[in-house]
């Protein structure tokens, strides 16, 4: 009997924490699904930053370091200066990266340090209890923006990606989006190419995954899907942003 | 045969780290340390290594902490203020349990402060510096010498223990220049079989210092305390030079230990029996030699170009009967061994203060 479908190699037998509705679980399996299609399982280190996503260890069947909050692009280029020949990526949510990490985030990437950053945006902190983000749209009700972020007061969302793609040493930066299963498909082949980069050594590959927190933003899933289609994408298009020519891997 | 060159001290201890197998340097520009990374940008890459200067020294620990995560051997350097932005990073290294060397080339503080040479890091050295129950391994050397040698042997520590080392020197030892032995001993690398490599051939690894579930953080913490017992009961360096009977014992680390010693010659050209005992790892601190030798004296003076931050260790360890005075030179003053030696002498003579306490 052919097998169509089953858990891919890299990630365990078990289940996830997160909420019901919340896109980090879809991201754990596409990495692991990228993984395991390009063959690295044993090869490769992955550096979670502070927040839901610093539990990947338990979800992983990978070598993993954990960095202090916003640190991970500094310690992803420890590990790979000297395991060059390992596939190193960091995975870190929008207060870890745009806000407390954004010095190591931007020097990273304008070293062209050849790793791969996976970056989710919902919009707000979700593990300390849903405060305000870098990436919280305006108007968005937060527990520390209570009658909405004021951009007169707050600032405005921080474009990661277009900001990232600006930069000479970064190779690849795309946004992708879960909520619908041809957005999956489209995220999962964005995140081949990044590994695909690393893996060719053409420089600093970057994705960031816009994603539900369907408790933080008090909402049910159908609703979080709704407000991702209508308002999100709309501050935070999803696309390629920058790819640098180079060798592509033939696709399976 | 070993080579005999004229060398800066921040020199010597680059010298050190690449004799001691040390390829990988991250680091953020800082007075009075630049000699360090400026040196090593140079002969680091010549022999198949590493140099990154990182964006800020956060990063620069960061960097390390990935380094030794997998499992190379590793350093940093700084001073005073880019060392407290280091206190995180170092926090998580020895939460982790990882081993690598950070450099402390001090200036004077608090703040911005001065560049001339202070001891006042030495609290923040001793005591861990970041947040939680930690400890770092911490050498102080005296001379151009000690940089070369115990930055070898900091390595090792670090490798052995699992955990950070630190030198903790000042401008005046990183800055002057005196005849050094460079004799690297044949590098032996340790196995790691904890790095992180990726999981060929074995299980997933991990490198954590989270630790949520019930129970785990405080046998974790048990863990770590028992590692720095065995370093407090096994690593312990010390100088001395006592006398059979002494009116006095000088106490004193690192570069103003050089003054003290000079003033201990001054003494006893003048009949005083002194002696002489100098820290040289400052953690783990020698409080047994400190209390086995007051035990047989009188008085003790310790000297720091500080307020007196290790004066309350020597004091912890002291003998009950013992008096002690503080002479205390903060913000980049210089005892001389002329001052030195008038404050023995008035201390002799019965004044019962305790000292230069500003």
């Amino acid at each position: 009997m052919a097998t169509f479908f089953s858990r891919p190699d890299s990630l365990l037998d078990t289940n996830f924490h997160f909420c019901p509705g919340c896109h980090h679980g879809t991201v754990h399996r596409l990495i692991a699904e990228v993984i395991d299609y390009h063959g690295i399982r044993e090869k490769t280190v992955g550096v979670p930053g502070v927040g839901c996503g610093v539990f990947l260890y338990n979800y992983l069947d990978l070598d993993i370091c954990e960095a202090p909050h916003g640190r991970a692009p500094a310690v992803a280029t420890g590990l790979k200066r000297v395991l060059p020949q390992n596939v190193i990526f960091t995975y870190q949510g929008d207060g870890d990266l745009s806000s407390i990490g954004m010095a190591e985030i931007m020097h990273t990437a304008n070293r062209g340090e050849n790793i791969t950053v996976f970056f989710i945006n919902n919009g707000v902190y979700g593990m300390t209890g849903g405060q305000m983000a870098p990436t919280t749209l305006p108007g968005q009700k937060t527990t520390t923006t209570p009658y909405g972020r004021d951009f007169r007061t707050e600032g405005y969302p921080l474009r990661m990606t277009e900001m990232l793609a600006a930069l000479e040493g970064v190779a690849f930066a795309a946004r992708v989006s879960l909520h619908t299963p041809s957005q999956v498909r489209k995220a999962r082949k964005a995140m081949l190419r990044a590994i695909e980069i690393q893996l060719h050594n053409l420089g600093f590959s970057f994705v960031e995954c816009i994603c539900a927190c369907p408790t933080n933003w008090r909402l049910s899933p159908r609703q979080c899907i709704e407000k991702i289609e209508q308002e999100i994408l709309q501050v935070f298009p999803p696309g390629v942003y920058k790819e640098k020519p180079g060798s592509r891997t033939r696709r399976k | 045969m070993s080579e005999r060159k004229m060398l800066k001290g921040c020199v010597a201890l680059a010298e050190g780290a690449i004799a001691a197998g040390c390829r990988y340097y991250f680091g953020y520009p800082i007075t009075p340390q630049n000699d360090i990374p400026e040196y090593l940008s140079a002969r680091l890459p010549r022999i198949g290594g590493v140099f990154i200067q990182a964006e800020s020294e956060i990063a620069s620990i960061n960097m390390l902490l990935g380094a030794a995560a997998a499992g190379a051997r590793a350093m940093t350097s700084s001073s005073g203020p880019g060392i407290s932005l280091m206190q995180e990073g170092l926090s998580y290294m020895a939460g982790s349990e990882l081993p690598g060397l950070v450099v402390n080339i001090t200036r004077i503080g608090p703040g911005l402060g001065g560049i001339a040479a202070s001891q006042g890091d030495y609290r923040q050295a001793t005591r861990g510096g970041g947040h939680g129950d930690y400890h770092v391994i911490v050498l102080a050397p005296n001379s151009v010498q000690e940089m070369y040698d115990l930055t070898i042997k900091a390595f090792y520590l670090a490798d052995k223990y699992r955990n950070p080392a630190m030198i903790l020197a000042d401008a005046i030892l990183g800055q002057m220049k005196e005849p050094v032995c460079l004799d690297p001993p044949p590098i032996v690398l340790a196995e790691k079989p904890w790095a992180l490599t990726g999981a060929r051939g074995r299980k997933a690894q991990l490198i954590k210092s989270l630790y949520l579930a019930d129970g785990e953080m405080e046998a974790h913490n048990r863990h770590l305390q028992e590692k720095y017992r065995r370093l407090e009961r096994d690593e312990v360096l010390v100088e001395m030079d006592l006398e059979e009977k002494m009116d006095i014992l000088l106490v004193s680390f690192g570069s103003c230990s050089r003054m003290v010693r000079s003033a201990l010659e001054l003494a006893r050209s003048r009949g005083i029996r002194a002696g002489f005992l100098r820290p040289i790892t400052v953690y783990p601190f020698p409080g047994q030699a400190i209390k086995k030798v007051s035990s047989n004296v009188e008085k003790v003076m310790v000297v720091e170009m500080n307020t007196g931050q290790m004066w309350d260790d020597v004091r912890l360890s002291l003998s009950p009967e013992c008096q002690a005075r503080l002479l205390a030179r903060p913000g980049g003053g210089i005892p001389t061994p002329g001052q030195i030696l008038a404050e023995m002498e008035s201390f002799l003579k019965g004044a019962d203060d305790i000292g230069d306490i500003l």
